[in-house]
């Protein structure tokens, strides 16, 4: 399955004339990739999200996904979105949240849970370490528990792909770091694409990394080229510099040269 | 006390109005929680007021107005959904437009329809005691069509209330859903507009959820409780209507906003740590 292309973007514009917000984005993902993408907040990460699931339509360009177009192939990808301090007084527990990953189209098949959909909910809950919170109220819960809960929901779905978007955000260092352990490992069957503008948090556990910023830069690589950084000028360099478990900078690279 | 609750029921009038209150407390209870949970009061309000335009042509007409209201607030249910769905941020300013124009048409339509408009004043402010037979049997028809709603697409509607983003990735109809939400929100507040009228129909809406939503953390235990709510505010309003002999919606209104407030300080006072 290594090889097969999950996702794919060609020559994607975005925005508007006077705001364009991606240009000439060329991007793909492998089946069996951990890609982590960094870039600055305004850096048009949201938006190249929103391209991906087929949210919002590029100017220009071309989006598949699983081969085909957004639409048709996000039901392959599990989608699992910042946390949102604003939703906070939803009252919902865990496990209705979680079946979320077992809507179908179809709005006469949601009408109850089936006993695989229970199952698959289930295992999604053991997998990421919460089936004794299904029953919570989510609003119980702390910021590193409710990320679990958001990825068990896109894990119901059985994706190919996980989408994670600043998966780290409001959550604390420690169960952010017992997070990525579980990523790994579900890297061994599904391929992962993590955004984010924190470098220091994803560079240590993805696979490869590239840098978004109005363009996005990405060669397969595990290492953080000057190339990225040229084009991507705004990339978080001052992150790069201190205490990293290990270094993704090539060389030495100036810091304040870019504009 | 007792005597007037004996009273009540020897009427057939306090009878009818009991009934059509039961009736709009289960249809309140259920869409007023989706309404409170998808924050989407104003809109609801838009709907409540835009109705008023469909009376008024009723009348102009000669028709049955409960028909004129009933058109009148899905059109706008519809017309207001479109308006959200595509611009979300904006979409407040449109829909207090629309919320204008229907009352407007209302009242010029009204007002050029010569004779004796008496029971104009009952569709804005409730007639819950002129509840008729024929009443009764639409809104047992409307309130059919809601819980078959609410019941059959629950998971689904639970889903585009909390994460409607998450909803079109996993491509659940998203627009279609939450215009027939809409739309039975429309429904619901014809139903609800003969107890407390069209002007007050958001608050027999918004109170009951709000006051189970202190208490409760599941969008069915919230539909539940707001059922009971809705019933036990349109029973305790109604008796004391009757006994003070005050207009009943409004009655029922103020029992529940009292409620409500005595509910959120007695939540206050049992979260608050002791000293």
């Amino acid at each position: 399955m290594t090889g097969q292309a999950v996702i794919e973007l060609e020559d994607v514009w975005a925005g508007y004339e006077s705001d364009r917000v991606l240009e000439a984005v060329n991007f793909r993902m492998n089946a069996g990739d951990y890609v982590g993408l960094i870039g600055p907040n305004g850096g048009g990460k949201t938006t190249l999200i929103k391209v991906i699931l087929g949210l919002i339509k590029p100017e220009r360009g071309v989006v598949r996904v699983m081969g085909v177009s957004s639409e048709k192939g996000r039901h392959y990808i599990g989608y699992v979105p910042q946390l949102q301090q604003g939703d906070k007084a939803f009252p919902i527990k865990v496990w209705d949240v979680v079946s979320m990953g077992r809507l179908k189209p179809h709005l006469l098949k949601n009408l109850y849970l089936k006993d695989d959909d229970k199952k698959i909910i289930e295992r999604s809950l053991r997998q990421m370490d919460i089936l004794d919170l299904a029953k919570r109220s989510i609003n119980e819960l702390s910021g590193g528990q409710r990320q679990r809960v958001t990825i068990a929901r896109a894990l119901a779905a059985e994706p190919k792909i996980l989408l994670l978007d600043e998966p780290t955000s409001s959550v604390d260092s420690r169960s952010s770091s017992q997070m990525y352990d579980l990523l790994a490992e579900l890297n061994q069957s599904i391929s992962i694409l993590l955004i984010s503008h924190d470098l220091t948090a994803i560079s240590t556990y993805v696979k490869t990394i590239g840098c978004v910023n109005r363009r996005l830069v990405y060669g397969g690589q595990k290492e953080i080229t000057s190339e990225m950084l040229s084009t991507a000028y705004e990339c978080p360099v001052d992150l790069v510099a201190h205490g990293l478990p290990h270094r993704v900078l090539p060389s030495h690279q100036e810091e304040d040269d870019h504009d | 006390m007792i005597d007037i609750i004996q009273n009540i029921f020897a009427y057939d009038f306090m009878r009818n109005a009991l009934f059509a209150s039961l009736l709009v407390g289960v249809v309140c209870g259920l869409i007023g929680t989706l309404v409170v949970l998808n924050r989407i009061v104003f809109l609801g309000g838009g709907i409540a007021h835009a109705a008023y335009g469909g009376i008024g042509l009723a009348y102009y007409f000669g028709q049955d107005p409960m028909l004129g209201a009933i058109l009148f607030s899905i059109l706008s249910a519809l017309g207001m959904g479109a308006v959200h769905l595509r611009t979300k941020a904006r979409s407040d300013t449109l829909i207090g437009v629309m919320w204008s124009i229907g009352m407007a048409i209302g009242i010029i339509f009204v007002s050029l329809t010569p004779g004796f408009k008496a029971d104009l004043m009952s569709y804005l402010f409730g007639s819950l005691l002129a509840v008729s037979g024929g009443d009764l049997q639409l809104m047992t028809l409307v309130a059919l069509m809601v819980i078959v709603f609410v019941v059959l697409f629950y998971r689904s509607l639970q889903a585009i209330s909390f994460d409607e983003t998450f909803s079109t990735v996993r491509n659940l109809p998203v627009s279609v859903l939450y215009l027939m939400m809409l739309v039975m929100i429309g429904l619901t507040v014809v139903m609800a507009m003969r107890v407390v009228g069209l002007i007050m129909v958001i608050a027999m809406l918004t109170i009951p959820p709000a006051t189970a939503n202190l208490f409760l953390k599941d969008m069915k235990g919230m539909m539940v409780l707001s059922i009971g709510l809705s019933w036990l505010f349109s029973g305790v309003g109604l008796v004391l209507s009757f006994a003070l002999n005050l207009q009943a919606g409004s009655v029922i209104i103020l029992v529940a906003a009292l409620s409500y407030l005595a509910a959120a300080a007695i939540k206050k006072m049992a979260i608050r740590p002791k000293a």
